[in-house]
C-alpha cells in the first residue's frame, strides 16, 4: 500500500524533482533532508523509489491487463466449448506458450523491438494470456454441469451469454486471486528486465534500474543498491500476503473449514 | 505406454517447429531490413548488399527458414557476424560455464528444500513450520539479482573469500572453476529453493494424511519411520517434476545472474550479441535455449509417465 501511494503521490509531487541533476551532493547517506540519501547523479532516492514504483506497478498491471483480457475471454470460449476442436487448440496453445522460457523470450522480443516500458509490458503480457485462459478454463468448466446454468440454457440464453452474465461473476474471485499473484511476479520479471537494460529508459526511473547503476557503486555506497531491493521486495511480499489472504477471505470453503 | 510417447513426441517435435517458427518470425520482422540493422545507421548501400548476399538474406523467405533450420540440426549454427567464428563453437565455450551453474544451483535447492520442507510438514502448525513458511514467501519475493549484489556485497567485498565475478575457466583447475560459480548458484538457487520447500512440504502433508500411514502406524510403525519409509518416499514423485521444470528454469533463468557475476556463459553471450546486433547468434541461441528447455520438460513428462501409471491410461 505504501508504494502504491508513493507511486500516485509521485503523479503531482515528488520531495525533489529526479531530472534535477547534483552532482555535488551524490552518494549522501540518509540525512534529514535526503530520508534514503542520493544516488551518484544526487538524485534524492526517495523521489526515484516512488517513481519507480510508478513505473513497475504501471508495467505490471497493464501486463496483467493483457492477461485478463485475452486470456479471460480464451479461457471461456474453451469452457463453452469444452472438448471441440476450438477447445483443444486453445489448450494446446497455451501449453506452448508455457513451455517457452519467458524471460528468454522477453529479452528477444525486446532486444528486436528496442528496449522499453512498452515492449516489457508486452513481454511479460504474453506470458499472463495462458496463465489466465487456463484458471478460466478449469473455474468455468465446473459451473457448466450446475443446475443453475442448465436453467440459464433452458431459457434459451446463448453460450456467450451465460459466458458473461452467469460464469464471470462467480469465478471473478478467483480471477481477482490469480491477479494479485501475477501482478508480483510482473513486478519481479519488470524489475529483472530494466535490470538488464531492457525495460524502462532513462531518464524513466525504475527500481530494477537503479539496482543496475547501483551495482558498481555497493561498495561504497551501500544504501543506493539496498533500497530499490527492499522496495521490490516488500512490494512482491506484501502482494503476495494479500494474495493469500483474499483467497482466504473469498474461498467460502477455506472459511467455513476456519469457523 | 506407447500411443503416450506418440503422443508426447509429437507434441515435443509441434512445440519445437512453432518455437522456431516464432523466434524466425521475431527476427524476421525486425523494423527494416537485418543487414541495415547489423552494420547500423554510417554503413555504405553496398556494404549492405555485400552482407545481405554473405548472409543469404537475398533468398525467399521459407527457403531461408530451411536452411537455417536444416544447418541447426546438423549442429551448424551459422558464422557469428562479429566474431567471424563458428556459432557453434562459441555456445559450446559457454555451455561449459551455463551448465554447471544451472547443475550446482539445483544441487543447492533440492539441498535446502528437502530438508526444510520434510521439518516443516512433520512440525505442521508448530513454531518451525511457520518460521520455514514466512522463510519462503521471503525466498519467492527477493528479485535474485538482487540478493546476488548482496552476496558480493558480503563474501567478496567485506570478508573477501570469493571473487566478485569472473571466470578463470575450468583450465585453471576445478576448484577454482567451482569457487567462481559457488555465489551465483546460491543467488540463482533461492527462490527456486522457496518454491521447492513449499511443493514438498504439501506434497508431504497429502502423504501423511493417507490411508497406508495410518496403516503403517497401526502395524507399530513409530512417527519417524513412517515419515521416512513410506510418507517421504511417495511425495517425491511430484517433487521431482517440480525440479526437473525448475532445472529448465535455472539453464534459462542463470542469463541475468550471469550479468550480475560477469560470467561468460549464454546468458552474457546473448547480450553481447544483441548489443553489437548480431541477429545470427542471437537466432540460434535463443533456440537452443527453447530447445533445451521444451526438450527438459519432455523427459520431465516421460519420467513422470514411467512412475505414476494413471498419466499414461488418462491421455
Amino acid at each position: 500500500m505504501v508504494f502504491v501511494s508513493g507511486a500516485l503521490i509521485s503523479f503531482f509531487w515528488t520531495p525533489y524533482n529526479i531530472e534535477t541533476l547534483a552532482i555535488p551532493q551524490r552518494l549522501q547517506t540518509p540525512t534529514a533532508a535526503h530520508w534514503l540519501g542520493t544516488d551518484q547523479l544526487g538524485r534524492d532516492i526517495v523521489s526515484m523509489i516512488m517513481m519507480g514504483a510508478r513505473t513497475s506497478i504501471a508495467v505490471a498491471l497493464l501486463a496483467v491487463g493483457i492477461g485478463i483480457g485475452l486470456g479471460v475471454p480464451l479461457g471461456l470460449i474453451a469452457a463453452a466449448r469444452r472438448g471441440s476442436m476450438l477447445d483443444e487448440a486453445i489448450m494446446r496453445g497455451n501449453d506452448l506458450i508455457f513451455a517457452f522460457p519467458s524471460l528468454v523470450i522477453a529479452i528477444l522480443i525486446t532486444a528486436v523491438f528496442g528496449a522499453g516500458a512498452t515492449n516489457a509490458i508486452i513481454a511479460i503480457g504474453i506470458f499472463n494470456i495462458p496463465v489466465f485462459a487456463r484458471v478460466t478454463r478449469g473455474a468455468a468448466l465446473s459451473f457448466w454441469s450446475r443446475d443453475f446454468i442448465l436453467a440459464a440454457r433452458v431459457a434459451g440464453k446463448s453460450p456467450a451469454r451465460i459466458s458473461i452474465e452467469h460464469i464471470l461473476p462467480n469465478i471473478a474471485n478467483l480471477l481477482i486471486v490469480q491477479s494479485t499473484i501475477q501482478f508480483s511476479l510482473g513486478i519481479l520479471a519488470e524489475a529483472a528486465l530494466s535490470y538488464i537494460g531492457l525495460g524502462a529508459q532513462p531518464p524513466t526511473a525504475s527500481w530494477g534500474r537503479m539496482l543496475a547503476d547501483a551495482q558498481t557503486l555497493a561498495s561504497i555506497a551501500p544504501h543506493v543498491a539496498l533500497v530499490p531491493g527492499l522496495a521490490i521486495v516488500f512490494t512482491v511480499l506484501g502482494l503476495n500476503l494479500m494474495g493469500d489472504g483474499l483467497r482466504d477471505l473469498l474461498d467460502p470453503r477455506i472459511r467455513v473449514a476456519r469457523t | 505406454m506407447i500411443r503416450y510417447m506418440i503422443g508426447r513426441v509429437t507434441s515435443l517435435c509441434l512445440s519445437l517447429v512453432v518455437a522456431s517458427l516464432v523466434i524466425f518470425t521475431v527476427v524476421e520482422i525486425v523494423p527494416g531490413d537485418p543487414a541495415a540493422y547489423m552494420l547500423g545507421v554510417n554503413a555504405r548501400p553496398d556494404t549492405i548488399a555485400a552482407l545481405r548476399t554473405e548472409l543469404g538474406l537475398d533468398l525467399p523467405t521459407v527457403q531461408r527458414y530451411f536452411a537455417w533450420i536444416s544447418g541447426l540440426v546438423q549442429g551448424d549454427f551459422g558464422i557469428s557476424y562479429t566474431y567471424r567464428t563458428p556459432v557453434a563453437q562459441m555456445v559450446a565455450d559457454r555451455i561449459a560455464v551455463s551448465l554447471p551453474l544451472a547443475l550446482l544451483a539445483l544441487a543447492i535447492t533440492v539441498a535446502i528444500a528437502f530438508p526444510a520442507g520434510i521439518y516443516a510438514a512433520s512440525h505442521r502448525g508448530r513454531a518451525g513450520d511457520l518460521g520455514v513458511m514466512g522463510a519462503t514467501q521471503l525466498g519467492i519475493a527477493v528479485p535474485n539479482f538482487w540478493f546476488a549484489m548482496i552476496l558480493v556485497l558480503i563474501f567478496a567485498i567485506k570478508l573477501r573469500w570469493v571473487s566478485a565475478g569472473g571466470f578463470p575457466g575450468w583450465n585453471a583447475g576445478v576448484l577454482k572453476g567451482l569457487t567462481a560459480l559457488i555465489l551465483p548458484a546460491i543467488a540463482l538457487a533461492l527462490p527456486q529453493a522457496a518454491i521447492l520447500t513449499r511443493v514438498m512440504r504439501s506434497s508431504l502433508l497429502d502423504m501423511l494424511n493417507e490411508d497406508f500411514i495410518r496403516t503403517a502406524r497401526a502395524k507399530g510403525l513409530s512417527k519417524r519411520q513412517a515419515l521416512w519409509r513410506h510418507a517421504v518416499r511417495n511425495a517425491l514423485i511430484p517433487v521431482l517434476t517440480i525440479i526437473g521444470l525448475q532445472f529448465s528454469f535455472l539453464l534459462a533463468g542463470g542469463i541475468v545472474i550471469e550479468q550480475v557475476f560477469f560470467l561468460p556463459g549464454m546468458g552474457r553471450l546473448i547480450f553481447q550479441a544483441i548489443s553489437s546486433r548480431d541477429l545470427i547468434v542471437v537466432e540460434s541461441v535463443v533456440m537452443l535455449l527453447v530447445a533445451s528447455v521444451i526438450g527438459v520438460n519432455f523427459a520431465v513428462d516421460l519420467a513422470y509417465a514411467a512412475v505414476d501409471p494413471r498419466l499414461r491410461t488418462r491421455s
